[in-house]
């Protein structure tokens, strides 16, 4: 029987620039289906963070309830990690980013804990704009309560009992775009090779950064007739571009053709090549990111790649003007600095 | 890459590395589960068919597996494969029930054996119970050949040999020892249908060219027949000042042999660097235990006598340098002359093989370095009904590869003496794939990987083993850690057998394989390929087992390497394209004669 892995691994597993092997990064053996979708974003944020070289003990994880917010017990068992209330982990992600602006943030949610029970929430997160990373994974149905269709469910999709959905879907990265969400991606789970790239992009981003994964239910929505299955993905995804992301540490080795390729620059250095598919299509302009998935929408194609980024993205923090400092490592005298400081405050607004 | 063909009985054999390291192929992972289920009588029966000698093997292989094993590629130390063969021998209950039972069926022919050692009596064994009658002729007064002359008691009890030749001669062999054939003719003239020949090769060199060597006279003894000299009880004391020259495992027998007779103090002195010394590195640890110092880069040069008796030898100092083309020589340092006072020498500088006794007109031809000329693979002489094992066939190497000899001989022996084309009718491997399932996280072996480190052997205290040349010195695992030692073996005849046509490339595998082995991607050249895995793949001698095209066009590539078998891309897969499936091999005996049920 086989509840744990083994400790062995590859003895020349390549290491990263702090010294870390992949294993680092790693978490608890999954205790979802097996072929879950969800395993497999898991893996691309392992591969993300051990690429990136990221220090476990600066990212904090957060989740709410549902089949994806398990899966941060699977990857970064190093890192801090709160599972918090059934769609609640925007409001408990704003309260920890706000006493400490130092963490890299990872958020992971589904369709339900973000576009049923937790919208309100999910909403707000992004006009504030959290400096976050917010993984959906989206498989269309709510696996832990036996597979019923979710908001994001698309409509006519068939489920497992076999009835088709009379309902249409909230597209999250439409609503991101829609409420000014400054990085808007949308991937499958079935293609890491985009996936990767996306997440250390995401993580590059001041700013809320929405990553929206196709991640089938294997177990209760992969059969014919839904839009979620691994099989409809494939034949019916369609993307903005291959993308690649150089981190600002790295050299850019990869030759890029000319011409359809787009770079993107971040704050912090680091760049991301999109090699363009569409000679249209411009992903730092919202219009031009909002017609381009309408017109995927209207073809019945699941448009994925990076969508949208705004390059001049300031965080909630920056906003908020507050201290450079993180909240949490200020002391009493600076945070409660007395009725002096207040008497002065007051007498400025004489 | 074109798909692989696990079809092919090789392709899952190569994947279980000690079986296939092992020149008998036993079905090393197939007796371990069994002695970690305490089943040690059927252990030791899945050795009895494949190797014949377990108890003798388990104490003195090579253990061409070990070096192989999967599990030194992970970590540091392979399974004690060996050991546990021993455990099997150790603990089994009654084994002679389980093995055919005589008296078989004559068939009518009549096979010589020339030899009584393990290639002979593997012969014996295989043959036998098909309705040969064997006559067996042996110069020694006991079976076993150079498993009883050659070594010593220390490693291995008399009574152990004395068990397992017993099982063979029980089959109904006709047994002459104390006979020694002086010639071949002879036994040509005898009316036998086949004759094998496993003589060994029983002619120790000396080292005639060595100044002083005539004088030195007795003093200076060939290792082997030092050896079966104190084996037979001819010698039972040595000087106290004893120097052994020669670096491979004769030696360490020499060396620790000299120490129990009386030799206080015993040097190894060797021509070559320690490091590409031929004896095993634990023979040469246990060695060193017994307070035997071993001096490299030192080469002979002459006898000291006085007074017509030894009393020390000289050795030039030497440094290996290696040319261009990979090629060593020993090159003089300029260093002194080396002086080491002694009472005895033994020399164990190698072993050849001697044909006296075959007359060179019989129609049986010899190369030119006085080996009889064979085909490998049927071990047939050029007079078709003789045919070799053992030592004898192509030079001297050791006990499980006579055994494998003796399979192959025998084989060639049935299928000539049934009229049947020797070469090309020769019977096929029985193979065996089973699925292994019985729930979600199941299986019908262990599959947990056990992180402990090997364990030691428990060796008799020293003191008292000096004083005892029969006390065995290694004690064997007790059965709890034989259990523990068992679960380190990683299974590696549980194959991971992919089936395309079930896969949705939901990468479940690829996330939860611990080594990395699982990749998807498009096909390609194996040198490009192997660029491109998850984990690098730089053991060519590795297979990559390739999948036949998948619905995105891409491959599954699985490097073979460093694979746990530990089940968990079957477990994870949702569609069963990954299955765990026991693969047994066994090799074709003769007569496609099962031992084992």
């Amino acid at each position: 029987m086989t509840f744990v892995r083994p400790a062995f691994r590859h003895p020349d597993a390549p290491v990263n620039r702090l010294g870390y092997t992949r294993k680092f990064y790693e978490g608890a053996l999954s205790t979802l289906c097996a072929g879950c979708g969800h395993d497999s974003v898991s893996g691309a944020i392992i591969q993300s963070c051990f690429e990136m070289a990221v220090e476990p003990h600066k990212v904090a994880k957060l989740s709410g309830i549902g089949c994806s917010s398990k899966t941060p017990t699977y990857f970064l068992a190093n890192s801090h990690g709160f599972n918090s209330v059934h769609g609640r982990m925007p409001s408990v992600a704003t309260g920890a980013y706000m006493a400490n602006r130092d963490l890299m943030y990872i958020g992971v949610s589904g369709d339900g804990d973000s576009a049923s029970i937790g919208m309100g929430q999910f909403v707000h997160a992004i006009r504030r704009n959290l400096n976050i990373t917010y993984i959906i994974m989206n498989n269309g149905c709510y696996g832990l309560t036996k597979g019923q269709d979710s908001a994001t469910a698309d409509f006519g999709s068939v489920n497992k009992s076999g009835s088709a959905n009379m309902f249409h879907a909230i597209d999250m990265c439409g609503l991101a775009l829609e409420l000014g969400a400054t990085f808007v991606a949308r991937s499958f789970s079935g293609d890491k090779q985009q996936l990767i790239p996306l997440i250390k992009a995401a993580m590059s981003h001041p700013g809320f950064a929405l990553i929206d994964v196709v991640s089938p239910c294997v177990t209760f929505n992969n059969n014919p007739g839904s839009t979620k299955s691994y099989d409809y993905t494939r034949e019916h995804i369609e993307a903005t571009g291959a993308v690649d992301f150089v981190p600002f540490m790295n050299e850019i080795t990869t030759e890029y053709a000319e011409g359809d390729t787009v770079e993107v620059a971040l704050h912090d250095g680091s760049t991301i090549h999109l090699n363009k598919l569409s000679p249209d299509f411009d992903p730092c302009d919202r219009h031009s990111a909002v017609s381009r998935l309408y017109r995927a929408k209207a073809e019945g194609d699941i448009l994925t790649g990076l969508i949208y980024i705004d390059t001049e993205s300031k965080d909630l923090h920056y906003l908020l003007n507050t201290a450079d400092q993180p909240l949490n490592q200020l002391g009493k005298d600076k945070l409660c600095p007395g009725s002096s400081a207040l008497d002065k405050i007051n007498a400025g607004l004489r | 890459m074109n798909p692989t063909d696990i079809q092919n009985p090789e392709y899952f054999h190569k994947v279980v590395d000690c079986q296939y390291a092992c020149p008998a192929h036993t079905p090393v992972p197939e007796y371990i589960r069994l002695i970690a289920a305490e089943r040690y009588s059927e252990a030791y029966m899945i050795n009895w068919e494949s190797n014949v000698f377990p108890g003798v093997l388990g104490r003195t292989c090579d253990r061409p597996c070990e070096p192989a094993c999967r599990r030194g590629r992970v970590e540091e130390q392979p399974v004690a494969i060996c050991r546990l063969k021993r455990v099997a021998a150790d603990y089994k209950g009654d084994v002679q029930t389980m093995m055919p039972q005589g008296p078989f069926k004559p068939n009518g022919k009549k096979v010589a054996l020339i030899g009584g050692g393990p290639a002979s009596l593997t012969v014996a064994r295989d043959l036998a119970p098909l309705g040969y009658e064997i006559h067996l002729f042996d110069e020694q007064p006991a079976g076993g050949g150079m498993m009883r002359s050659q070594i010593p008691s220390f490693r291995l009890p008399e009574s152990v040999l004395d068990e397992e030749v017993g099982y063979v001669l029980n089959l109904g062999i006709h047994t002459q020892f104390n006979k020694y054939v002086s010639s071949l003719r002879e036994v040509l003239g005898m009316g036998y249908d086949a004759i094998f020949v496993g003589t060994g090769a029983p002619r120790g060199r000396d080292l005639n060219d060595l100044p002083g060597r005539q004088e030195a006279g007795a003093n200076v003894q060939i290792g082997i027949e030092f050896l079966a000299n104190v084996a037979f009880s001819h010698l039972d004391k040595i000087g106290r000042k004893v120097l052994v020259l020669g670096g491979g495992n004769t030696a360490m027998d020499c060396c620790r042999t000299a120490r129990r007779l009386g030799g206080t103090d015993v040097k190894v002195v060797v021509r070559s660097p320690k490091s590409e010394m031929k004896a095993s590195p634990w023979e040469i640890e246990d060695a060193l235990h017994e307070d035997i110092p071993i001096y490299e880069n030192h080469v002979p040069k002459a006898f000291v006598t006085e007074n017509g008796k030894l009393v020390a030898m000289t050795f030039e100092k030497v440094k290996a340098v290696y040319g261009e083309d990979g090629k060593r020589s020993l090159v003089p340092t300029g260093e002194p002359e080396v002086r080491f006072e002694c009472d005895d020498v033994l020399i164990a500088v190698g072993q050849e093989n001697a044909f006296p006794w075959i007359e060179r007109d019989l129609g049986l031809e010899f190369d030119r370095w006085e080996l009889p000329r064979l085909n490998k693979d049927t071990l047939q002489s050029t007079l078709p009904h003789v045919f070799f094992g053992g030592d004898a066939a192509l030079g001297p190497k050791n006990v499980i590869t006579a055994v494998a000899q003796g399979h192959t001989a025998a084989v060639s022996i049935d299928l000539f003496l049934e009229g049947k084309d020797v070469e090309n009718e020769r019977p096929s491997p029985m193979t065996n794939l089973i699925h292994q399932k019985m729930g979600i996280h199941e299986w019908m072996y262990d599959s947990t990987v056990a992180n402990d480190k090997r364990f030691k052997v428990p060796h008799a205290d020293k003191s008292q083993a000096l004083n005892d040349r029969l006390l065995e010195v290694e004690l064997g695992f007790d059965p709890a850690t034989a259990y523990k030692e068992a679960e380190r073996c990683l299974n590696c005849d549980v194959q991971t057998v992919f089936t395309t046509s079930r896969c949705i490339e939901c990468d479940a595998c690829v996330d939860i394989c611990p080594t990395a082995c699982i990749t998807f991607t498009e096909n390609g050249e194996e040198d490009d390929l192997r660029t491109r895995l998850s984990a690098p793949a730089s053991v060519l001698s590795q297979d990559l087992y390739v999948s036949t095209d998948l619905p995105t066009k891409r491959v599954m590539i699985k490097d073979e390497n460093v694979c746990l078998h530990c089940g968990l891309c079957a477990e994870r897969c949702p569609t069963s394209a990954w299955d765990m499936q026991k693969y047994l091999y066994n090799t074709a005996k003769a007569g496609n004669m099962q031992y084992t049920r």
